[in-house]
């Protein structure tokens, strides 16, 4: 089992380069430990380490996952859109595999946004949702997010999804940022934003674990992306390699009389 | 270009007029909406003319999943794609003619809702001139958009369930401007609107500029 693969990926004609082997390097076992102590030491000051906001009491402790989150989101949703653009110039498989595992975490890290974001506005506001500018946006957002993975998923023939998806991806930070810029508009014409972190005052400790949150975040999107998207290389190795494998034992199947068929001729 | 745009809008529009889809489906739909908000809220209190520009426009979005979906159903049927693809055409002009077609379906509709909510929903009318500008802008961004979408989710499997999900968070924009532009002209303020109009055409160019170069690309393949 494991010789065909590995000659398979290598003696390829097709093939580009060569690509992953395994889920785990020595670098992502590294980087997932690093990221795994980082997120206890973060939970460890955000929880305990820091003290609690005059204001906002223990709410303020939302802080440190919150920004960093939205932000990590964000950057997913702009590696998409750059893939998309490499896949269309370069008819790169590599970069289509690196779009859509960016999108599938940005997408996840939107909903841990809008979490902690709804988790925050009631105690503080009184209510889960308001129709707030950010809030409205960034659920538009999320909402373009599962389109853009609901195409992924379309069953299709992969040059064909690939392609589409890319035009997709393509769009979505224009659409990011003329969604953003309209709801802006429709809010700010009836209210004035009513939220803004109270992060201009924060400072020592807190700063430090804000700052230390986005590190974590950061690197827990980095471990994610190359993970996901060594999977999403081997389904595709699977997917090539079990067609090539069953048009072998097919073959196979028809034995010496098929053989001798074509010998024949 | 624009002579490819004008023989494919002629096409899908003469096919409209010999089929009568739009007429005898689309539109009674539309009014069906209508009718529907009419029972959701109550017609009683008012309630209806306050949030008519919101309604309007939410009917004019649903019709809008429609019209795109018969645009593409008739060139899914006997390799229509391919004879559009093979038949020299520019592939910007098919998609400035599509989109054209179903623009100005959907402006025919937009009388006709027009109509429905002055009689059903006892909305007074005024600002005419915002409220025309409006409705080409929007139509126009609607219509673009609709058939870049339109063109992605084509030929796909379920593409009738895809379609609306990648469409309409696409187009909030345009019902956040329309109905903000609505509402100013309805109210009589209508300096308050032309903003939004604006904002109307910015969307309409980037997706018909983006359509037209995305068009040949995405028909090629598939």
């Amino acid at each position: 089992m494991t010789t065909p693969v590995a000659s398979g990926s290598q003696a390829g004609p097709g093939a580009p380069d060569a690509g992953p082997r395994g889920v785990l390097s020595r670098g992502t076992v590294v980087l997932g430990v690093a990221v795994l102590l980082g997120a206890a030491a973060l939970t460890l000051l955000g929880l305990w380490g820091t003290p609690e906001d005059r204001v906002q009491g223990e709410m303020v402790r939302l802080i440190y996952i919150h920004p960093p989150a939205a932000t990590t989101a964000y950057v997913g949703c702009f590696l998409t859109t750059v893939g998309s653009v490499l896949v269309l110039w370069k008819r790169s498989q590599w970069w289509d595999l690196v779009a859509g595992s960016a999108a599938e975490i940005a997408a996840v890290f939107c909903a841990i946004t809008l979490l902690t974001g709804m988790l925050w506005g009631k105690p503080t506001w009184g209510v889960f949702w308001v129709w707030d500018a950010r809030l409205t946006s960034t659920a538009m957002l999320m909402l373009l997010l599962v389109g853009y993975l609901a195409l992924r998923r379309l069953p299709a023939d992969r040059e064909v999804r690939s392609r589409r998806a890319a035009w997709l991806g393509l769009l979505l930070v224009p659409n990011v940022i003329l969604v953003r810029q309209s709801v802006e508009w429709w809010r700010t014409l009836h209210q004035e934003p009513t939220l803004s972190l109270p992060g201009a005052k924060i400072e020592g400790l807190q700063l430090f674990t804000m700052s230390f949150g986005f590190l974590v975040f950061f690197a827990a999107f980095a471990w994610l992306l190359v993970v996901r998207f060594r999977v999403a290389w081997l389904e595709e190795q699977v997917e090539e390699q079990g067609l090539d494998a069953a048009i072998a034992d097919r073959r196979a199947e028809a034995g010496p009389t098929g053989r001798a068929d074509v010998e024949a001729r | 270009m624009l002579r490819d745009a004008a023989l494919v809008a002629g096409k899908d529009l003469r096919l409209e007029a010999r089929s009568r889809v739009a007429l005898n489906q689309i539109a009674p739909f539309a009014l069906l909406v209508l009718i529907l908000f009419a029972f959701a809220l109550d017609p009683d209190r008012g309630l209806l003319a306050r949030a008519t520009p919101g309604l309007y426009w939410v009917a004019v979005l649903l019709c809008t999943l429609l019209a795109v979906q018969r645009s593409f159903g008739v060139e899914a049927a006997d390799g229509n794609r391919d004879a559009l693809r093979l038949s020299g055409l520019a592939p910007g002009g098919i998609f400035l003619g599509k989109a054209a077609a179903v623009a100005v379906q959907l402006l025919a509709l937009e009388v006709l809702l027009g109509l429905g909510v002055v009689v059903l929903y006892n909305t007074p009318v005024g600002g005419w001139l915002l409220l025309g500008s409006t409705c080409l802008a929007a139509t126009a961004g609607v219509a673009a958009a609709g058939t870049l979408y339109g063109v992605l989710a084509a030929g796909l499997r379920v593409r009738e369930t895809l379609l609306p999900l990648l469409l309409l968070p696409v187009l909030a924009p345009v019902l956040i401007g329309s109905t903000r532009a609505f509402e100013a002209a309805l109210s009589g303020a209508a300096a308050d609107g032309w903003p939004w109009v604006g904002l109307l055409a910015v969307f309409a160019l980037v997706y018909i500029v983006a359509g037209a170069l995305a068009f040949g690309p995405l028909l090629e393949e598939s």
